[in-house]
């Protein structure tokens, strides 16, 4: 495609990528130099920057915006309580297949949220993942309404060993769904996502299989969120329907992400730090902390709708992760294509 | 067989409450094109008015209406015209994204001001009687108001967008907002005035739910959904539609509480999911939207 | 002091830049033909003075006043009304609820449904017809109807003969005249080079957002024409 514009690296992203190497080396090592309260505290930090990043993909990159995506944490947690407790798989073990499992939820699942477009997708996910927790919750055999505990599964594994791994595992998420998500749009399918999240009819038009992509998008968010789910509840050790299916979990990735900045993958780490921050600052005043969250994320909407590290990125020209591959097509042609009147008096505001 | 009819009376009666729930909704899909997910959450929020009003003013509780339904159309018209209307665009996702903060929002303010207790509204004894209808059936008088009060809304409602200028230009909106703004009706306006009223059924509906259960500052979500499905179920762009709608998942649930308590809301859900599958635009859709 | 004058007038679409300083005026009654090619800017020029696209301020004076930056509505009630490309009626309403909407701003004038009918007698009969079933003359007799109901000083019509048939286009441009008699100044957009140089006291021709050359039609030289239509 003639109009292609490949973005190359630059001194400073390349200096990131040292500091960045060396941190999470010596991250790796903290479990030899650090309590059990900070490695925790640094897992969270891990898991959540992975349960953002798979939210980004979906509505940042893939255009896909739901509100349901709880519904893949929540199948990874029972994924893991069923594997390991019913099924007597390691749980270690059973934490990578829970998100093997989710992946193949999800792509049932795809077909009935599918069906409904833009706004209405973003309810129908949230249906279904109602669902889920109403079918969970009437399982007598995983505990019902109250659920199971899963500390008879790790009992007897060593208390150091334990903790350790489960903080490789969140690490291991944060990092390798970040990496791995910046790999998959460098390479293939990041022209055909940005193709598609710019305008469907315009990519189908110019030949890329638009349910194809989006489908394998929908499908590898699901994959990395069961997979983080299962690992959440290694931690929590008490799964329940509730719990596991809230709303909290999709509303924690929707303010990271709106607040960090939506469509890049700086922004999710960006965010997660914010969250972290907030949650700190306003740790003796109740849940004020999710209302100042929120009041943030309507403000950055209004204000700098591309987030804090979008409104960077553009400010400094900065970018960390050069993935921008921007398929640009030309503007005349796009304009002519478009109805004649649209697009600029459209905003209501 | 009188149980099964009973069930389904209930359901039918349910479901009108629901029609108000879903009604609002109904509006902003059909003339902001967008989804307001804080719906439930503006329910909620009337609920709670409701409450203070009676709590306070020692008022009725129906005479409540005559606080919360202006407070609500007030709401309303300022939430669109100064939060809503300036992420309006053809991207759906800024206002999915700040209706989303604002639902976050009014759950946790509203946790914060009343707590996690549960909380009604006695309505005295309209709350208790029922009219028999012969046999073992009884209807109460609380179940008939409500559904009545959603015919009477929705009719009203149809009047307005089929009969009167406002109407018209929601419509003449609704269809092209480019070329409605050529004629000089003003968009943002119109958008703020369809979001009161949206936002005053919103007020009426949250009445209702106050005196009819218990209700706690983390039930909006579910309202949302209930009324969601009912859009869809009837099908986009009419409110006739709306009600049906609201009537299917009422009557869904009501059979699925009747075989085991903790089914209820799951076979709503699945009603709704049947109908997307089989009818993706919905039972009743007029082709207005296409 | 013109009745209508753009000044150095800039405008585009975000990045990109569809006119470059246009001056353009126009006098109180006439009616005023921009012709050019395809994407010169001409539909872009209209859309700046109806407010849909918002140029600088000051570059654009209605009767006096600046009207540049306003939006689409304040510049209806000023007494500017737009014949959209393509028509654009609203589907769901009926030819009737059309031409209604068209005087939702409700300025004093001469212009009602009656009127409008009878400027185009072949809507009589389909008054309460949806505005989707009208065949696409008599879409357009709306489109024009739809915008003369808000009673303007000033009619913009942009590309009313396209897509019809001779016979329907000419059924069309006899209503003009009598729009006119009432002192309604009209732009109109027309690719009909021929038909424009007809109608018009004066012809603006645009190329690649400029403006390549106006004048009286009588004055101008088919050669001329066509070097500021094509740009060759
Ligand atoms: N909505 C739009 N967005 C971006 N560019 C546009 C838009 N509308 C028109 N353009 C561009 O502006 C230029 C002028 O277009 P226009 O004024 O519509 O031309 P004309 O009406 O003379 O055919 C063209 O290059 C066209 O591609
Ligand atoms: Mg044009």
């Amino acid at each position: 495609m003639k109009g292609t514009v490949v973005e190359r690296a630059t001194p400073l992203s390349r200096g990131f990528w040292l500091v960045a190497t060396l941190l999470i080396l010596v991250l790796a090592a903290a479990p030899w130099w650090l309590g059990r309260g900070e490695l925790r505290l640094i897992a969270e930090f891990a898991y959540l920057i992975a349960l953002a990043q798979m939210w980004n993909l979906l509505a940042g990159y893939g255009g896909m915006i739901s509100i349901g995506q709880h519904a893949y944490v929540g199948i990874g947690a029972y994924a893991l309580l069923i594997l390991s407790l019913h099924a007597g798989v390691h749980p270690f073990l059973a934490v990578p297949v829970a998100g093997l499992v989710a992946a193949v939820m999800a792509a049932p699942l795809s077909r009935l949220v599918f069906v409904l477009k833009g706004p209405y997708f973003a309810i129908g996910t949230w249906v279904v993942a109602d669902v889920l927790r109403l079918v969970m919750a009437n399982v007598p055999a995983l505990g019902g309404g109250s659920g199971e505990s899963l500390t008879s599964v790790i009992v007897g594994v060593p208390a150091w060993e334990r903790e350790a791994v489960i903080y490789w595992m969140a690490l291991a998420a944060g990092v390798g769904l970040t990496m791995g998500m910046y790999l998959f749009l460098t390479f293939r399918h990041g022209l055909a996502l940005t193709a598609i999240r710019d305008s469907e009819a315009a990519s189908a038009s110019l030949g890329v299989e638009v349910d194809r992509v989006k489908l394998l998008v929908y499908v590898a968010s699901a994959a990395g969120l069961g997979l983080v789910g299962a690992l959440i509840y290694l931690i929590k050790l008490r799964i329940s329907p509730d719990a596991a299916f809230s709303i909290e979990w999709t509303v924690l990735m929707i303010f990271i992400v709106t607040i960090g900045g939506i469509g890049t993958i700086e922004g999710p780490i960006v965010g997660t730090a914010v969250y972290f921050l907030l949650r700190y600052l306003l740790a003796d005043f109740g849940t004020w902390y999710l209302v100042v969250l929120g009041a943030v994320a309507v403000v950055v909407m209004l204000k700098a709708p591309k987030g804090i590290w979008g409104w960077v990125a553009h400010r400094y020209d900065l970018h960390l992760f050069p993935t921008r591959r921007r398929m640009r097509l030309g503007t005349k042609a796009e304009a002519a294509a478009a109805p004649a009147l649209d697009t600029v008096a459209n905003g209501a505001g | 067989m009188a149980a099964a009819i009973d069930t389904i009376l209930q359901g039918v009666l349910l479901g009108g409450l629901y029609a108000l729930f879903a009604t609002g909704l109904s509006l902003s899909f059909g003339i902001m094109r967008m989804v307001n997910v804080a719906h439930g959450d503006l329910i909620i929020l009337a609920s709670y008015l409701a409450w203070v009003t009676v709590a306070t003013l020692g008022m009725n509780a129906f005479a409540a209406a005559l606080v919360v339904v202006p407070a609500m159309t007030v709401v309303g018209y300022g939430l669109q015209r100064y939060v809503l209307n300036p992420v309006l665009s053809d991207d759906p996702l800024p206002p999915l994204l700040v209706t989303f903060g604002l639902s976050v929002i009014i759950q946790n303010l509203l946790l914060e001001g009343f707590s996690a207790d549960a909380r009604g509204i006695d309505a005295g004894v309209i709350e208790t009687a029922s009219l028999a209808l012969g046999g073992d059936l009884a209807v109460g008088w609380l179940p008939l108001l409500v559904f009545a009060s959603a015919v009477a809304v929705i009719a009203g409602l149809e009047l307005l967008l089929s009969r009167t200028p406002l109407g018209r230009a929601f419509r003449a909106t609704s269809d092209d907002q480019t070329v409605a703004q050529l004629m000089g009706i003003d968009n943002r306006h119109l958008y703020a005035v369809a979001m009161a009223l949206a936002c005053a059924v919103t007020g009426i509906a949250g009445i209702y739910l106050a005196i009819r259960t218990t209700f706690g500052p983390m039930m909006g979500p579910s309202q949302l959904l209930f009324a969601f499905e009912a859009v869809i179920i009837g099908g986009m762009g009419s409110l006739w539609g709306t009600l049906a709608g609201g009537v299917l998942l009422g009557v869904s649930q009501s059979i699925g509480f009747r075989l085991d308590p903790g089914w209820g809301i799951l076979t709503g859900h699945l009603a709704f999911l049947a109908v997307l599958v089989m009818r993706p635009q919905g039972l009743f859709a007029r082709t207005r939207d296409a | 002091m013109s009745f209508l004058s753009t000044h150095k007038l800039e405008a585009g679409y975000g990045d990109f830049r569809a006119l470059f300083g246009i001056d353009f005026e126009v006098a109180e009654g006439e009616a005023v033909a921009i012709i050019g090619a395809n994407g010169a800017g001409k539909s872009t020029l209209l859309k700046s003075i109806s407010g849909l696209v918002r140029p600088p301020p000051g570059s654009i004076r209605f009767r006096g006043a600046p009207i540049a930056g306003l939006s689409a509505p304040a510049v209806v009630a000023a007494g500017i009304a737009m014949v959209p490309e393509g028509r654009r009626l609203f589907p769901s309403l009926s030819v009737e609820e059309n031409l209604l909407v068209g005087a939702h701003t409700r300025r004093p004038g001469p212009w009602t449904v009656d009127r409008v009918l009878d400027l185009f007698p072949a809507l009589a009969p389909r008054r309460t017809t949806p505005a989707t079933l009208l065949s696409g003359g008599q879409q357009q007799m709306v489109a024009i109807g739809r915008a003369l109901m808000s009673n303007p000083a000033l009619l913009l019509c942009d590309e009313i003969s396209l897509g019809l048939a001779p016979v329907v286009v000419k059924s069309i441009y006899e209503a003009i005249p009598g729009i006119r008699a009432d002192g309604t100044t009209i732009i109109l957009v027309e690719q009909d080079v021929g038909r424009a140089l007809a109608v018009a006291d004066r012809v603006y021709c645009l190329q690649e957002g400029r403006v390549s050359l106006h004048g009286r039609p009588a004055s101008l030289t088919r050669e001329q024409i066509t070097a500021a239509y094509f740009g060759v």
